[in-house]
């Protein structure tokens, strides 16, 4: 005899399972409908391969497993899809989740399936993927996809079947040993395969199962399967205690039993796997107990997945009037239900209807005396009476010291507390209310550190344009005292340069030094003027739209408005006046010295008009891009007289060039051609921006967004790469770019 | 369909607190009929005036307090209290005595506190701690177990006793104030030792009548002490309690006792017997040192209350000046139950160590 642990704390409620073992597994009529919740396992939810109104066979695949931790659902029966659609589904919360309804067609027509002759000759990752496309999930608690929990990667030493169904009442997995041990020895051998033949297995079945334990035993002969019988004390099945039980050794604290080398399978999955492999069946249907007081015939049943409880409790004599609660799943670990619409899954291994005798309705608490009782049962061994004092006092530093989440939330604490103190509510108000503070812990940390980053990059930006601002500052001073310096220099070089017959070649370089720094200045007064020129036409128009304004006011304006309107005619026409003087005066308010020096160094006029042609094409460019950039339809008006004067200028100064007297012709030609041909295409292109529509024109934004964005993106993939700081920035850049562009495209939709 | 929506679990055990108090007063019975059969009626008259002031006061706190008057009732607490300190008043005391005690115990040690489950004191020995330093004169005066009565004297029956214990109803009806209880008192085993000069211990126990007609730790009082004994088995075996606490009290004490045995000399302190079987040892092992409300939580918690407890009962008996200890004690140890708690946590399933209550939460980087 094989030496088994005792169970750490535990309880022994009354069994209730001799109600339900009476009769055979049964089956039952095919329900109206079958509602399929999607997700029944622990995991990734599968991915939906059926629509409304498809005809499905039984075993189809309803959804396939999407990432690694999920599992499909396949058609429990042949029909048709009737709806996909929320649906209540079997949780605490009495939430509504994704469901497919199947309205069964009667015929039961089995999709064409095929199980492996031999498991042997097929690899165990192609067994796992069998598995694993079966639907398979633990069906003793939790839900855990199966294929995920049989492929560890630690070695395997032993394997545990349980077989303990500690729960009262729950009569599942026993009348599913006493019907089908063959197929379970099977099952095991199956899963000792797939594991890589570890030295032991182990059944583990409590000492209320005996005719489970004979049917059982003959099939053990002469393989390694050591069926271990102990005593009945609830929670025994839980994982964590039935290894405890079986072999002394303790999963650690937060680790799995894979990290001990043993891995613990429900005998009903078992059952599933066998017929997966061997008989080529998903998982469909499940043995769920259908017991209690309420409910004239207590059996266990064949039950289809995605039956609603309403058939089971119908087809079993069900007398609602007597039924206070109804629990799916055993009095201790189950949930009760909101209504009876909802249907079995996966993890259904009872549905429990009592009437108010058999679980009657708890009395209020009284105080805790800490008596200790609880701290007896507790299977983990916690002190439920302290972590209830802290839960009440919400102290989660205690708590947590406590070791809180070490709770397996089995119930026996509230079970056997004498003052009725629903502890197990308690703690998992506590859990929730931890885990709850800690994920806002991490959202604020992150936070906090998001912003702290974006602090610092701010302030870094700052710094960095603080710098560049004075760098350019000092540069530009220097290039002004060497300009001015160069300047009083190449006027009195150049009488002495003109006097002599022969340029020096020396005299020339700091003449054209002193050229290209003249120009660069020449730049800024330009632009000034420019500007100038552009506050001119804006003032003209506002003046031109406040006197609009005014007659539209006509004789039905008040004397007071009126007063407003012509005091604002007044303002726009003295600002007029003013930007037309501004105008005026820049150009006789800065007399460039560097412009008489090249006037006077320059030996032709035509070199000065072929340069001025270059800087209006430059400066008709710059405008055009501007008018496309433009989104204000008033300053693109402004922006479009610009471009015709500026176009005006241009033709003046071919003009000039034209009239001017060829020195070389050759070279004069081709620069006129240049210039000719680059006049006309911007020319050209102003005409067709001015001919453009309202579409063409958000046409050609759009493009130029594209391409922005592009670049955009470039960038951003190309500051991933490196892990630039600047990543965020560029981001937003890029986001804002796509932004714009989405409202261009929608305004373009719009127009079109 | 109106369906009850509750979480798990959904069985619940039929026994209440009311029952598991009830099981606690019905283990008192082989000590209260002990203690009657060897110092007369006195004590049951106790039981009854603290068990009739007790619901008085409980219930008044809890209208005060606007409760549920008989929900909190029923839960038999206070009973329990009552009684314990009932039987830990001496025999034949006058009727003032209990009612103070037990107003101490339910008012001030309890409901001051917040009542059942919150009170950091043992409440009965509060009460009992209160009298004794208030009326030294009447906490120590017991009567003598009946078989040393003198042969002139007959021990008070019922009626006499209830005489002695109520004067002013005694003057009433009879117009006579009869019956003092100072001709039925005698020291107690305790009291012997203490003021032993220049005896053997061997020479006590044959001098004394109290040893001499005894067996072991005085003639009555080892009896007593068997009966609460004998109850406290009944509650181990029933699971209202764990051994920790009370074996660990016993060992300890036993331990010191014979420690400071000294050959049975004329400065000893009495024998591990003695110690084991006289004063309230076992009523404190049983009764009072189990109170889970004021003891340490844990069963490792407990051996290291049960085992102080002991301890000092020794300590306070050898060589402090009070005749018993175990009041002093067991309120002493109360005030540490807390720090003991904080250190003696179970090792929890799957952790290599047991963790402390203070231990605060690793923060991550």
């Amino acid at each position: 005899m094989r030496k088994v642990w005792d169970l750490i704390g535990g309880v022994h409620p009354p069994e209730n399972k001799h109600q339900s073992v009476q009769d055979s597994i049964g089956t039952l009529p095919l329900p109206e409908k079958l509602v399929i919740p999607l997700n029944q396992h622990i995991g990734a939810p599968p991915k939906l391969l059926v629509s409304a109104g498809d005809i499905v066979l039984k075993g189809q695949p309803l959804a396939e497993p999407k990432g690694m931790v999920s599992v499909g659902v396949h058609a429990p029966t042949s029909g048709q899809i009737s709806e996909i659609s929320d649906y209540p589904i079997p949780h605490p919360s009495g939430m509504s989740a994704r469901c497919i309804t199947l309205i069964p067609d009667g015929k039961d027509q089995w999709i064409e399936h095929k199980g492996v002759d031999n498991f042997r000759d097929k690899t165990p990752e192609e067994l796992l993927d069998i598995i694993r496309s079966s639907g398979i999930t633990g069906l003793g608690g939790a839900g855990f996809p199966s294929a995920v929990k049989l492929s560890a990667r630690q070695p395997i030493s032993t394997l545990i079947i349980n077989a303990t169904e500690c729960e009262p009442y729950i009569t599942a997995d026993d009348m599913l040993m006493q019907e089908r041990p063959e197929a379970i020895v099977e099952g095991i051998k199956i899963l000792s395969y797939l594991l890589g033949e570890p030295d032991e297995i182990l059944i583990g079945i409590e000492d209320n199962k005996p005719k489970a334990y004979e049917a059982l035993e003959p099939y053990l002969e002469g393989t390694n399967i050591e069926l271990v019988e102990f005593t009945t004390r609830y929670p025994s099945g839980g994982e964590k205690q039935l290894i405890q039980i079986l072999t002394g050794k303790e999963v650690p604290n937060g680790g799995l039993p894979a990290d001990i080398g043993i891995v613990c399978q429900n005998v009903g999955t078992t059952h599933a796997i066998q017929r997966a492999i061997v008989h080529g069946e998903p998982l469909i249907s499940r043995v769920t107990t259908v017991t209690g007081k309420a409910c004239a015939t207590n059996r266990n049943y064949q039950t289809l997945i995605g039956t609603p409880i309403s058939h089971l409790l119908e087809q079993n004599g069900f007398n609602q009037s007597q039924c206070s609660r109804l629990v799916m799943g055993g009095p201790m670990m189950g949930f009760t239900l909101e209504n009876s619409e909802i249907p079995v899954i996966k993890t259904t291994n009872c549905i429990l209807a009592p009437t108010e005798d058999e679980l009657p309705t708890p009395p209020p608490a009284q105080p805790c005396i800490r008596c200790g009782m609880c701290a007896e049962a507790c299977p983990a061994s916690l002190l439920p009476q302290q972590l209830f004092w802290y839960a009440q006092s919400q102290n989660y530093e205690r708590l947590e010291a406590h070791s809180l989440f070490d709770c397996i939330e089995c119930g026996a604490c509230s079970y056997i507390c004498p003052s009725n103190i629903p502890l197990v509510q308690y703690y998992r108000a506590s859990k929730g209310e931890i885990r709850k503070l800690a994920a806002e812990k991490v959202n604020a940390d992150r936070a906090r550190q998001r912003f702290e980053f974006q602090k610092a990059r701010k302030e870094k930006e700052e710094a960095e344009k603080t710098a560049k601002r004075e760098a350019r500052k000092k540069a530009a001073e220097q290039a002004r005292a060497k300009a001015a310096e160069n300047a009083t220099a190449s006027t009195e070089d150049s009488p002495v340069a003109t006097s002599a017959t022969a340029k020096s070649s020396a005299a020339d370089d700091i003449i054209k030094a002193a050229m290209a720094r003249a120009e660069a200045k020449k730049a800024s007064p330009e632009e000034q003027r420019a500007k100038l020129e552009r506050g001119v036409v804006r003032a003209e128009s506002h003046l031109e739209t406040v006197e609009q304004r005014l007659q539209a006011l006509g004789s039905e304006a008040t004397d007071k408005q009126r007063e407003q309107a012509q005091a604002a005619i007044e303002d726009a026409r003295l600002r007029l006046e003013d930007a037309k003087s501004k105008l005026q005066a820049a150009p006789e308010s800065k007399p460039d010295k560097a412009k008489e020096v090249m006037a006077k160094v320059q030996a032709s006029p035509k070199e000065a008009l072929e340069k001025k042609i270059a800087t209006l094409k430059d400066r008709i460019n710059v405008t055009e891009e501007k008018i496309a950039e433009a989104e204000d339809d008033a300053l693109k008006v402004a922006l479009q007289k610009g471009l015709e004067k500026q176009q005006e200028k241009l033709r003046d100064a071919e003009q000039q060039l034209k009239d001017a007297p060829t020195e070389s012709t050759t070279a004069s030609t081709k620069t006129e051609d240049a210039a000719a041909t680059a006049i006309a295409k911007a020319q050209a292109k102003a005409a067709a921006q001015a001919s453009m529509s309202d579409e063409e024109k958000l046409r050609a934004s759009i493009t130029s967004l594209q391409a922005r964005l592009k670049k955009a993106q470039e960038r951003l993939v190309a500051a991933e790469e490196e892990g630039s700081e600047h990543i965020d920035a560029l981001r937003t850049g890029a986001e804002k770019l796509q932004a714009k562009l989405t409202s261009a495209e929608t305004e373009l939709s719009e127009l079109s | 369909m109106a369906l009850l929506k509750l979480t798990s679990p959904h069985a619940h055990t039929a026994q209440s607190t009311a029952d598991v108090m009830k099981l606690v007063l019905l283990a008192t019975i082989p000590g209260l009929v002990a203690l009657t059969v060897f110092f007369g009626w006195g004590t049951i008259i106790n039981v009854l005036i603290t068990s009739a002031v007790a619901l008085i006061c409980e219930a008044s706190v809890m209208r005060l307090r606007k409760r549920p008057v008989m929900f909190y009732l029923k839960d038999n607490s206070a009973l329990v209290t009552a009684v314990l300190l009932g039987l830990a008043l001496p025999p034949l005391a006058p009727w003032w005595i209990p009612v103070v005690g037990t107003f101490f115990a339910i008012v001030i040690a309890k409901h001051l506190y917040g009542g059942l489950g919150y009170n950091p004191f043992n409440p009965a020995m509060v009460g009992y701690v209160v009298l004794l330093i208030s009326f030294p004169v009447q906490m120590t005066a017991w009567p003598a177990p009946a078989p040393l009565y003198p042969a002139e004297i007959d021990v008070p029956g019922f009626w006499q006793s209830l005489q002695i214990v109520l004067p002013f109803f005694n003057e009433a009806i009879t117009g006579t104030v009869n019956g003092s209880i100072d001709a039925y008192t005698a020291a107690t085993p305790l009291d012997t030792f203490k003021h032993n000069t220049g005896l053997l211990v061997e020479q006590l126990y044959k001098k004394d009548p109290l040893f001499s007609q005894g067996s072991w730790a005085g003639i009555g009082w080892e009896w007593a002490n068997f009966a609460f004994l004998a109850g406290g088995c009944f509650l181990l075996y029933r699971r209202v309690f764990t051994w920790h606490a009370p074996v660990a009290m016993l060992v300890s004490l036993t331990l010191c006792a014979a420690l400071f045995y000294d050959g049975g000399s004329s400065s000893s302190h009495g024998s591990p017997l003695l110690h084991l079987l006289s004063g309230g040892t076992m009523l404190g092992a049983f009764f009072i040192v189990t109170d889970p409300v004021t003891s340490a939580t844990s069963n490792r918690g407990r051996l290291i209350y049960g085992a102080l407890v002991g301890i000092l009962i020794f300590i306070i008996r050898s060589w402090g000046s009070y005749p018993d200890a175990v009041a002093f004690a067991v309120l002493l140890m109360n005030f540490a139950a807390p720090l003991i708690d904080n250190y003696t946590l179970p090792r929890t399933y799957g952790h290599k160590k047991s963790r402390k209550a203070t231990e605060k939460k690793d923060e991550g980087p």
